[in-house]
């Protein structure tokens, strides 16, 4: 046994070479290539015409060659979809994270009776798949008349990223520190005015994540969308994007140009956020 | 609402019949006290004993339970924080840390309706005060601990109160910046004039800082008098082993004649004995005497060890029944450890409490 091992470590195996730091690398690298390979793939087939995708499919592409984009440009409803993604993406976050930063700061901060079963009712949110209720929320809209309406998309995405959102920020708020609402107390700050100018800026970073948490899913989302709105002025990107993959079947080039137009504002702000979410991370420290 | 009194700066607190329950858990058994106008307060004890829950009844952030709190006058129990004419320094300070230092002190101004002008004066009259004019732009965290403690401090001072509320200032601050914030609540008092009350659990501060210091034990109040009240007349044996340092060591006597007399360790005179037969000895390291050898005349002991500190020495000697006394000697008298000594004591200078209540009695 000793003998094995003395044997292994005198063996200039991977391990040896590299050491354990050496090892981490190779596999965060291997992961990072696995991770961008088909972002990458993506960007580059959009550049491409579809024999060329199916020529080469990993070449890199000429990238003068626009006409895909400009194809999608002039012959869809592209900006529009657009459009729409980002009026019910910003409306849907507008709502949670209002909703969810007051509820999490109630739940967080005030012992009323009823507040641990109330939060367990938000968390409760989590193990619900909603797309089982689909029948139900379709009748739902239908009697609301919200059928065919961006409204009936920005509440289901609201009533979806609440619990996840509240979980996050109650957690957060339990942990700053109590003194700092009495101190505003003391200098005679209203609650609201309290929650606004002292304790928005302090949970800015859970807010962050909780943003980047809920804002990928709801972008992406074509379920929703499919189920609820029929009007082509109404859809969103990734619904819309399945109108013209009906019609361009066989034109990946034009399809994975429309991919990358609509994943390229998602991932600007997902850097721009995790910038933000550093920076509140190293100047939140109170003491 | 309190603004008459707010200009002249008067501040009569009467605390009645106080008390406070969290749920089931009685906190505050009941504290009656007057705090006058302009006097340095200081609320001492040991963790646990109440003394920061009395602060925040008194500041409004808790409700009473029970009882009354009169300001100038006016019924405070349900008058908002900001306008009970309270401002409040927090143990942690619990600056904003989004805020500069500027802001921080600006925020509760602005909240009085202060014009722009006069919050202005208010913080440039607070920061030359507290030495702070340079560090305005900052934010807390790029300051340090005695700094940030400043701020703290200013940010009551721009609010004008009646009363100041200090909830142990000095606990996060080292020991050398300890004693120099120590003066400069201490000079600030006198400059401003305003009633202070100031929670610590450190005697030292109290009696350094004290008009008036209030020794709290498990939700009551022991005694409240001047510092040398405290350590001249301790009304009980809590208050005569909480304040000095090295503590009072307490003796179980029996009286015989004009001796007391410990068991099996002999007997000393003391001088006039007050009028009961077993009652408890209260030595402070000042009151005693230590001799080499066994005597014939004293309580014998033995020497554990000594504390050479310069300008004196603490000799610790335990006593036949195993109660450890402390006597304070010159640097050059020095006992070795295990050492037989005899203890005799100043005649007037010990203090007698009650075997039954620890009440102290009076010769």
């Amino acid at each position: 046994m000793s003998a094995d091992a003395t044997n292994y470590y005198d063996r200039k195996g991977i391990l040896g070479a590299l050491g354990r730091d050496g090892l981490l690398q190779v596999i965060l690298i291997a992961n990072t290539i696995l991770m961008l390979a088909p972002i990458v793939i993506m960007v580059f087939s959009a550049f491409k015409t579809t024999p060329q995708i199916f020529q080469s499919p990993f070449g890199i592409p000429d990238f003068t060659q626009v006409q895909n984009f400009v194809k999608i440009w002039n012959e869809t409803n592209f900006l529009r979809y657009l459009l729409n993604s980002f009026v019910v993406t910003a409306a849907s976050m507008v709502l949670i994270l209002t909703l969810g930063t007051m509820a999490a700061y109630a739940l967080g901060r005030y012992a009323f009776s009823g507040a641990s079963f109330i939060l367990m009712f938000f968390i409760a949110g989590l193990t619900l798949p909603l797309k089982l209720a689909i029948i139900p929320l379709f009748m739902l809209m239908r009697d609301l008349s919200i059928l065919n309406n961006q409204l009936s998309l920005i509440f289901v995405y609201t009533a979806m990223g609440l619990p996840s959102t509240i979980f996050i920020m109650t957690g957060f708020i339990r942990t700053l520190p109590n003194e700092l609402e009495d101190a505003a107390r003391m200098d005679g700050a209203s609650e609201a005015r309290i929650m606004w100018s002292i304790m928005l800026p302090l949970v800015r970073p859970a807010m962050v994540i909780a943003g980047i948490q809920n804002v990928v899913p709801i972008w992406n989302d074509f379920f929703f969308p499919l189920v609820f709105i029929q009007n082509d002025n109404l859809k969103t990107l990734p619904q819309g994007l399945t109108t013209f993959m009906g019609e361009y079947t066989t034109d990946w080039g034009v399809l994975f140009s429309g991919l990358t137009l609509s994943a390229a504002p998602i991932i600007i702000i997902y850097i721009v956020l995790s910038r933000q979410f550093i920076a509140g991370m190293t100047s939140g420290a109170i003491k | 609402m309190g603004g008459s009194g707010r200009e002249s700066n008067v501040a009569q607190l009467s605390l009645r019949g106080i008390k406070k329950r969290f749920r089931e858990t009685a906190v505050l058994h009941g504290i009656d006290l007057e705090i006058g106008d302009r006097e340095f307060v200081v609320f001492v004890g040991p963790s646990g004993c109440g003394k920061s829950t009395l602060l925040r009844l008194i500041a409004g952030l808790d409700p009473i339970t029970e009882g009354e709190f009169v300001l100038n006058g006016t019924r405070m129990n349900d008058v908002a924080p900001s306008r009970r004419g309270i401002a409040m320094v927090f143990q942690s300070y619990a600056l904003y840390p989004h805020m500069d230092v500027y802001e921080n002190m600006a925020f509760g101004a602005r909240l009085m309706g202060l014009t722009k002008a006069e919050v202005e004066a208010r913080i440039a009259e607070a920061a030359r005060m507290l030495r702070l004019e340079a560090l305005l732009k900052r934010k807390p965290r790029e300051l340090s601990g005695g700094q940030r403690q400043r701020v703290a401090i200013g940010r009551a001072l721009v609010r004008k109160p009646d009363v100041f509320l200090l909830d142990e200032p000095l606990s996060n601050l080292d020991a050398a910046l300890r004693s120099e914030v120590r003066l400069e609540i201490a000079r600030l008092h006198r400059e401003i004039g305003g009633t202070m009350i100031y929670v610590t659990h450190d005697q030292v501060e109290a009696m350094t800082l004290a008009d008036k210091i209030v020794v709290m034990n498990n939700g009551r109040i022991e005694q409240v008098g001047s510092p040398r009240d405290l350590y001249e007349t301790p009304a009980n044996t809590f208050v005569a082993t909480f304040i000095g340092s090295p503590r009072m060591a307490l003796v179980d006597v029996t009286r015989d004649g004009d001796r007391l007399a410990v068991a099996n360790g002999g007997a000393v005179v003391t001088g006039a004995l007050p009028d009961a037969t077993s009652l408890k000895l209260g030595l402070r390291p000042d009151a005693v005497q230590l001799h080499r050898g066994a005597g014939s005349e004293g309580l014998s002991a033995k020497v554990e060890y000594t504390e050479y500190l310069g300008d004196n020495a603490y000799v610790y000697a335990r006593l036949a029944d195993g109660t450890l006394l402390s006597a304070r000697t010159t640097p050059n008298d020095l006992f070795a450890p295990d050492e037989a000594v005899t203890v005799t004591v100043t005649p007037g200078a010990a203090h007698y409490f009650s075997a039954e209540d620890g009440r102290r009695l009076n010769p």
